[in-house]
């Protein structure tokens, strides 16, 4: 019998389309997965070796070559440990915690454009999305604070979620400027956007709004010199001092992948995605044969490796200081960045 | 009214933080009991004596020469200085003066150990803030430092180099050129951790005005070393009460002026440098001569002049029949029951299984006991032909048997001590360390107190640290550079 005979062919073609449309999709999501997982592994490889060698010593040398199978012996180690949960946790809160911050972390993944034609969803959004998923992730830090019923843990919780709330004004308002220009909440439209322009890239007109996005992005992934929610001299690990094994790997991933999301938008908003200014096209031609994605990661990492710079370079600041320079310096100076941005864009 | 209700449901509390005794920043075993309003310190108090080992209760039971390893446990990042600490004050006591080769050697070292114990100060404190970095660069230099220790006497960390009376041996030519190397090089690399937080604004933010304690204030709470000194009081053990060679080196005392623990900072790293130019001082003044006092009567013989250790394989012990009385003296007294004998008939010295340690050469009455150098291994008919009286044996031979014994009597009973008190203070690097001695005359002190620097600023936390910040307690805690090891002793 023939299929043909109980659907009429249109239904037919639409089905098909649609089942390649998902198969697509779901192909493009495990390369993402296992590429993003694949990434974080070997990002806290290159972390241990550039702070090791800006130190004076050699980071991992022992597992393969240039201890190059380093992170897959730290991620088995982290599977087989012991998982143990303090006896008066919150058990349900404290299963769910490093899942919700993990989950929100890995869902940003999908609207990050890669290249000119790979994106998983390509929602016009896109930029407020990252933002809406990033506050669930403060969900996570603070359940893992709260359900582990440890004082360490409580006030590394605390901490964290009134450091990524209050810096993710500072840096959704740094975008503003950025969503000015461009017109539009879709990543790959601001990348396109970047290309027509005069300038190439943002960062150029939106110099101010940049060093606020950067900073507030250190400050955003709880990195040095904003690594307070888990300052190990006075909290021992902030919000996940009683987390072992594989959800400490969770928390591990995410933290990462976090780094990696944020890394992505300030390539995707400031430094022109997987394009190259037009000027310096002009002048090396060549380079227009390079795939788009070799750029995208060639800017993603540099920023990363900015990160491990500052790591190895500064001191910690204080709480207190920490918000000040939250709420008093990055704020209105992104809030005046919008004004002059918008006057700019009205004149012209 | 409504405020009040509110008060009522909303009951808000201090939160009681217990920090340590296993914490990453409390630098060992020391316990702070934290109540926290907020992120504001209410109340601290600092819980010691968990790493009490009684060593001055050891003391007591332990000769003079014993105690002295004690030392290096005490303080275990400036182990040199401790021991010179508790050999200066014997000596105080013992009334003796070590030659003045040993005393520069005594001040190079002790001023080694001030470097290598600022530098880990700099590296925890720094690491603590959260400057990685400084760590790993100060660790570079310590090792340097630890490796020149381990050139004079074989130990990186627990030296026990200095010895009652001097040191325990010359230092050989090959340190004092990598230690003058080390002096051209160290203040470049002073600069080089200072580039990264001297003028750096999150280190300054972290730490000026935090923890400040005035001139006056410190005095009273007893601080001392550069503790007190970044208060601006300018004392210093070394130069007022000058001990070793330091009334023979030029160097100042850096003070500061707020305070606050930059200025504790600003002070260590300054002395840093001092300690540098007083042992290049040091190595060009070094005089000639022995490293330990000619004193029978305080000072333990030299190794070289004992006979086991010089010739071991060489002599043998040997009775001679016609004097020996059969007492039974040396029987007894033999350790590894190498004499036979029935009473009253002339005994046998086993020369398989004598240790050769001269206890029964010492023990005999009778001058029976005799010593055949290059005996070894011969034959009963053999020694009894080459023995002679023991009176009548070589001087230098006698000398070393003397010598033996003295040994022997000074390690285990100690030497006969004036009666009477004394207290001596060094300056360690950590602040004024005194030793404390009540004798009674015999070779053991009948009391041993130490004053400890960590333990007086241990003492002074909560002064540092009330009406702070959460992250200041940590900053306070380096900056008073404490030892939990010489805290609780």
């Amino acid at each position: 019998m023939n299929a043909a005979n109980i659907i009429d062919p249109a239904t037919l073609e639409g089905l098909a389309a649609f089942g390649i449309n998902v198969l697509i999709i779901i192909v493009k999501i495990a390369v993402v997965l296992a590429v993003g997982l694949l990434h974080v592994a070997y990002a806290t490889y290159f972390e241990r070796k550039v702070i090791g060698h800006m130190q004076v010593r050699l980071g991992p040398m022992r597992v393969g070559p240039h201890g190059l199978l380093q992170p897959f012996a730290d991620g088995l180690k982290l599977f087989f440990k012991e998982d143990i949960i303090p006896a008066q946790a919150d058990k349900a809160m404290f299963y769910l915690a490093p899942v919700i911050f993990m989950a929100s972390a890995m869902v940003n993944l999908s609207v990050i454009p890669y290249s000119e034609n790979f994106v998983i969803a390509d929602i016009n959004v896109g930029l407020l999305f990252i933002f809406a998923i990033a506050g669930i992730g403060v969900y996570g830090i603070f359940l893992a604070g709260w359900a582990s019923n440890s004082k360490y843990a409580f006030i590394g919780g605390l901490r964290s979620s009134a450091q990524v709330l209050s810096y993710e004004i500072a840096m959704g308002l740094s975008l503003v400027g950025v969503m000015i220009l461009a017109g539009s909440f879709n990543l790959s439209d601001i990348v396109r956007a970047q290309q027509q322009s005069v300038f190439g890239m943002y960062v150029i007109p939106q110099f101010v709004a940049f060093i606020v996005f950067t900073i507030s992005a250190v400050a955003e992934t709880n990195r040095t010199p904003f690594d307070l929610p888990e300052a190990e001299s006075e909290l021992v690990a902030g919000y996940f001092t009683e987390y072992s094994g594989f959800r400490f790997a969770l928390f591990f991933l995410g933290e990462y992948i976090a780094m990696f999301i944020i890394a992505s938008i300030s390539a995707v908003c400031f430094l022109g995605g997987w394009t190259l200014p037009w000027y310096v096209l002009k002048i090396l031609p060549f380079l227009e044969y390079v795939p788009g994605i070799v750029w995208y990661l060639i800017k993603v990492y540099a920023f990363i490796f900015f990160y491990y710079w500052i790591r190895a370079t500064v001191p910690r600041y204080r709480y207190d200081q920490l918000m000040k320079i939250g709420w008093k310096i990055l704020i209105p100076i992104a809030l005046a960045n919008i004004v002059v941005t918008g006057f700019v864009k009205l004149i012209l | 009214m409504i405020q009040k209700e509110a008060e009522r449901i909303f009951e808000t509390r201090e939160l009681n933080v217990n920090m340590g005794p296993q914490h990453p920043a409390t630098h060992g075993v020391l316990r702070l009991v934290l109540d926290i309003d907020g992120e504001t310190i209410v109340k601290v108090t600092p819980y010691v004596g968990y790493l009490h080992r009684g060593i001055e209760k050891l003391g007591e039971n332990l000769s003079y020469f014993q105690a002295l390893p004690l030392t290096d446990r005490m303080d275990y990042v400036s182990a040199m200085s401790n021991n010179i600490g508790y050999c200066v004050a014997v000596e105080k006591l013992f009334g003796i003066d070590p030659p003045m080769r040993a005393k520069f050697i005594r001040t190079i070292v002790g001023e080694m150990s001030r470097i290598a114990n600022h530098l880990l100060w700099l590296a925890t404190h720094a690491l603590d803030i959260g400057a990685m970095t400084v760590f790993l660069y100060c660790f570079r230099e310590r090792e340097w430092i630890l490796d020149l220790f381990e050139m004079i006497c074989g130990a990186r960390l627990t030296v026990t180099y200095p010895r009652v009376g001097g040191v325990r041996n010359d230092v050989p030519q090959a340190f004092l050129d990598s230690l003058w190397k080390f002096t051209e090089e160290f203040p470049s690399r002073i600069l080089e951790y200072e580039t990264l937080i001297d003028q750096n604004r999150i280190w300054l933010q972290r730490t000026v005005g935090i923890g400040v304690i005035s001139a006056e204030e410190a005095v009273n709470w007893g601080m001392t070393g550069p503790t007190l000194r970044g208060s601006g009081v300018p004392y210093d053990v070394r130069k007022h009460m000058p001990y070793d060679a330091y009334d023979q080196v030029e160097f100042d005392v850096p003070i500061g002026t707020a305070g606050d623990t930059y200025d504790r900072y600003r002070c260590r790293m300054l002395e840093m440098r001092q300690s540098n130019s007083i042992i290049r001082q040091c190595i060009e003044k070094l005089p000639p001569g022995p490293v330990m006092a000619d004193d029978p009567k305080f000072v333990l013989p030299p190794k070289d002049k004992m006979l086991p250790i010089t010739q071991p394989t060489d002599m043998a012990y040997f009775i001679i029949e016609k004097a020996c009385k059969g007492c039974g003296m040396c029987l007894r007294a033999c350790p590894a029951k190498a004499i036979s004998g029935e009473k009253k008939k002339a005994h046998k010295i086993d020369q398989s299984q004598c240790l050769q340690c001269s206890t029964c050469f010492t023990t005999c009455k009778f001058k029976a006991l005799t010593v055949v150098p290059g005996g070894k291994g011969l034959s009963d008919e053999k020694l009894a032909e080459l023995a002679v009286a023991p009176d009548k044996l070589p001087d230098d031979i006698k000398e070393a048997q003397q010598n033996l014994t003295r040994q022997f009597d000074f390690i285990k009973k100690g030497p006969k001590v004036p009666e009477g008190e004394i207290y001596v203070a060094t300056e360690v690097p950590k602040g004024e360390l005194g030793f404390y001695f009540v004798s009674d005359g015999s070779g053991k002190p009948y009391r041993m107190r130490v004053r400890a620097p960590s333990f007086v600023h241990a003492g002074c936390l909560p002064r540092l640290c009330v009406g702070h910040l959460v992250a200041d307690v940590i900053a306070a805690i380096g900056t008073i550079d404490i030892v939990l090891g010489e805290c609780d002793r």
